[in-house]
């Protein structure tokens, strides 16, 4: 009896000191993540910090590359039909999730039909809208969801036809609501199927625990086809919103990543953390809208002469001090198939003092002086950054004659207002869904009779020209990708001629990142799977 | 005192209903909603999950449904974390806030009980110039700013303890938030138990106590310590809710998954099962606690007699 106690007890340690010891070399990249996840199902998410956790344990037909642009993901190939409209999508062999169960072209149609399910209210279910009759299942209008565009030809073989060509159809697919599903068990649990005791997992690594308020914790998929390559064993997605407190835990050592901070501290940063900030263009636009449904902001002039005397040079550099740079366009520079000049209108180029005489002038002429000026009320959502942009603006207009009356509120009251049309003058800001030049330009498409009522969806301002719905129209059928293009700059260039609404910065991204950590690479849409991220310890 | 306890929890159900009707109402009149996000959801798709959540339907029947489910238990869905209902986060948070609350509960509650006398009884010597300065700090040093500067002292630049997160979380992970919490909490009983302790020493049986020639730790244990409680027992139960309530910037700052902080979150976010939810069970503590407060303060003054 004693014999076997101190046998027992020898294998207990030995076993403690083995788990020790396989803890101890475990690659464990610590990731700051910002909000709790809502969700973990690709059909329920919505947010940057949900897509950071479920685009590393779930992988779609394509996936990203370090550069974020589309590559081969569950399908090894794909053929395009010559009219843009089919896609066929190859899988690749011996793909499986983390029960053993093997991937199939069915979980992909069985998830598209899921996404356009009404009964799944699926927030985001419009981005995969280019699929055939996909927004009228959606919608309810057909209840047959066979007659959504995607089909298995056979276990290995998916087939997606359009709506029409859709340039962009590639870059949509990486978004996670083209993700699949496994449909053995949502079948079995239905939308439990997220649930820690069933979630499975396709892509480089599966979820193992969840603690809201926390974290989330994953460690790597072995039967992984590329798992070779991936080189860091365990992640953690920590939550923590309050980015001063996330940027002292990353200097404690405790975050190899931080995925934002506190743009006061950015010059801090470079100074004592150099060459660890990372802060780089992002596919986004901030920008004023202007109501012109009702007078006076109906007239372009007054709307001209609000744009060109906003000193957008200062807002990036000054004001927000992490160097954001100006926008005067709609289209973020480097959104793919938009090749060509940025939009740069002439008064950009004047200097400030012209700028202001001629916005003077134009309120001159439509009665509004500083003696007589112009009363505008100018809401923001509650933050900091919004409201120095917002005092730093209500002071440039103030010479030209406007005398503006800030207003903040919380994000839900704020754009339930902005949609109402009960503004003035509202903050927004877009950042693209998919690289593609027509995501920012629909914003300012004219909207949608819906019975009784107009459905100005995000196109706050109410900007409307036939003229550039037609252009938007016509990018939308044309394949020839140059064409497209060029249809595109014109619906741009006419919407900021009229000065549809005012652009005032581009967004950038801001990360800090651990010079232990090797793969990083900045790009446009700021999406860095931890598949190519190496940590050194 | 058990008919009167009992009174009190029968007592405490029609204000529970009232106080869920309000809410529920108040919360449905505020401007904005659930989905009012940055972006604009397409009708149909806005449409799917107000029928999911059955806010399409007429505002007294979305009441009645939610005072049925709580009938039967159910706090329902969390509109915005939609992984969990609300039930699920109530279970998983509040042990979690519990148990920081409570411990900086015993842990201030004796430090400011023992600081309050020990002030009192060196009135005007340099324990009590101490005492007050730390009270001082205490109360004036808000809670989000006193736990960014124990961050960086203690985690970021002498690293003696975690700045945060509860990863594999060991009792380190509490030091830095029980401390934020507790400090203003035993400054505040410090305070109270310092002003009671003096006035009790200043009374005619405490006095008639000393000529008798009783020495001072007898005076205090015999005839000050129980009454110089009074005001402080009074303190101990809204002093216990703003433990539990009050630890939303502490669980956002230290990255804890206590349910605090869902509570403003869902606030903001309009997520009316979350908000709800929370609201019901800090009430029913709430509730609870005055009456044990009630209750003691019976115990420690026979003056206080129930009918």
């Amino acid at each position: 009896m004693k014999l076997h106690s101190t046998l027992t007890a020898v294998a207990a340690a030995g076993a403690m000191a083995l788990m020790m010891s396989t803890a101890a070399s475990a690659v464990t990249l610590q990731m700051h993540n910002g909000g709790d996840p809502g969700s973990l199902d690709p059909h329920k998410v919505s947010g940057d910090w949900e897509n950071r956790v479920v685009g590393d344990y779930i992988e779609g037909l394509v996936t990203e590359d370090t550069k974020a642009d589309a590559i081969p993901g569950q399908a090894e190939s794909w053929d395009i039909s010559e009219d843009g409209t089919v896609y066929t999508f190859h899988l690749r062999d011996g793909i499986k999730w983390t029960d053993g169960t093997p991937v199939t072209a069915d979980d992909f149609v069985f998830a598209f039909q899921r996404l356009m399910n009404p009964a799944t209210a699926s927030e985001y279910a419009y981005l995969q809208y280019p699929i055939k009759n996909a927004e009228a299942i959606n919608s309810g209008e057909i209840t047959d969801f066979s007659q959504l565009g995607v089909k298995a030809i056979d276990d290995k073989t998916v087939e997606i036809t359009l709506e029409a060509a859709t340039p962009y159809f590639l870059q949509a697919l990486t978004h996670y609501t083209a993700y699949p599903v496994p449909k053995h068990l949502v079948e079995e649990y239905g939308d439990a199927w997220t649930n820690i005791d069933h979630i499975v997992a396709n892509g480089p690594f599966k979820i193992t625990e969840w603690l809201p308020g926390s974290y989330v914790h994953s460690v790597k998929n072995e039967d992984y086809y590329d798992a070779a390559n991936v080189k860091i064993d365990e992640v953690y997605y920590h939550v923590l919103e309050d980015q001063a407190a996330a940027l002292n835990r990353y200097r404690a050592g405790e975050f190899d990543i931080l995925t934002d901070f506190p743009a006061d501290q950015y010059q801090w940063i470079q100074d004592n953390l150099p060459g660890q900030a990372h802060v780089e263009p992002f596919l986004g636009v901030y920008y004023y809208v202007l109501n012109q449904e009702k007078p006076p902001l109906d007239n372009p002039s007054i709307r001209e002469a609000l744009s060109i005397s906003v000193l957008r040079d200062v807002i990036g550099p000054d004001i927000l001090g992490t160097g954001e740079l100006p926008a005067y366009g709609w289209v973020p520079e480097g959104t793919a198939n938009y090749e060509g000049e940025t939009y740069l209108p002439e008064w950009s180029k004047l200097p400030y003092e012209e700028r202001v005489a001629k916005a003077k002038e134009l309120m001159a002429a439509a009665g509004y002086t500083p003696e007589n000026p112009l009363t505008l009320q100018l809401r923001y959502n509650t933050n900091d950054n919004h409201q120095r942009i917002a005092v730093a603006i209500a002071a440039m207009w103030e010479p030209i004659g406007v005398k503006v009356e800030l207003f903040n509120a919380e994000t839900a009251v704020h754009y339930d207002a902005l949609r109402a049309g009960d503004f003035n003058v509202g903050r927004a800001g877009w950042l693209l869904d998919y690289s593609d030049a027509a995501n920012t330009l629909d914003l300012l498409k004219t909207g949608t009779q819906q019975g009784e009522t107009m459905n100005w969806g995000n196109n706050y301002g109410r900007y409307s020209n036939p003229e550039f719905d037609k252009l938007m129209t016509d990018a939308a059928v044309e394949l020839d990708l140059t064409k497209r293009a060029g249809l595109l700059h014109q619906a741009e260039k006419l919407a900021m001629d009229e000065f549809a609404a005012i652009p005032i910065y581009w967004y950038v991204s801001k990360n800090v990142v651990s010079p232990k950590i090797t793969g990083f690479e900045d790009n446009a849409k700021d999406i860095h799977r931890t598949r190519w991220l190496t940590k050194a310890e | 005192m058990l008919g009167y306890a009992l009174r009190r929890v029968l007592s405490a159900i029609p204000i529970a209903l009232i106080a869920v009707t309000v809410c529920f109402f108040i919360l449905r009149l505020a401007p904005g909603g659930p989905f009012d996000g940055e972006r604009a959801l397409p009708p149909t798709v806005l449409a799917n999950l107000r029928a999911h959540y059955n806010l399409d339907q007429p505002l007294i029947n979305q009441y009645f449904i939610y005072i049925w489910r709580l009938l039967h238990g159910d706090l329902g869905p969390s509109m915005v974390i939609d992984g969990f209902n609300v039930s699920q986060l109530i279970r998983i948070g509040f042990p979690f806030t519990l148990t920081m609350a409570l411990t900086a509960f015993v842990i201030a509650t004796s430090i400011g009980l023992l600081a309050g006398m020990l002030a009192a009884v060196n009135q005007n010597k340099w324990p009590d110039y101490v005492l007050v300065l730390a009270v001082m700090l205490g109360v004036v040093v808000p809670n989000f700013l006193m736990a960014a500067l124990l961050q960086l002292w203690f985690g970021v630049y002498l690293r003696w303890l975690p700045a945060g997160g509860w990863v594999n979380g060991s009792i380190w992970h509490l030091v830095l938030p029980v401390t934020v919490l507790a400090w203003p909490h035993a400054a505040r009983i410090s305070r109270l138990m310092r002003g009671s302790m003096i006035e009790v020493l200043g009374t005619n049986y405490v006095r008639t106590a000393k000529s008798k020639g009783l020495g001072q730790r007898l005076v205090l244990a015999r005839h000050a310590i129980k009454p110089a409680l009074l005001p402080v027992v009074s303190y101990l139960g809204p002093g216990l809710s703003y433990l539990l309530t009050g630890s939303l910037a502490v669980e956002q700052i230290f990255g804890l998954p206590g349910i605090g902080k869902y509570f403003v979150t869902a606030a903001l976010n309009r997520d009316y099962g979350i908000v709800l939810g929370t609201t019901i069970l800090y009430m029913f503590i709430i509730l609870a606690l005055n009456l044990l407060v009630d209750l003691l303060y019976a115990w420690l003054d026979p003056k206080v007699r129930y009918r």
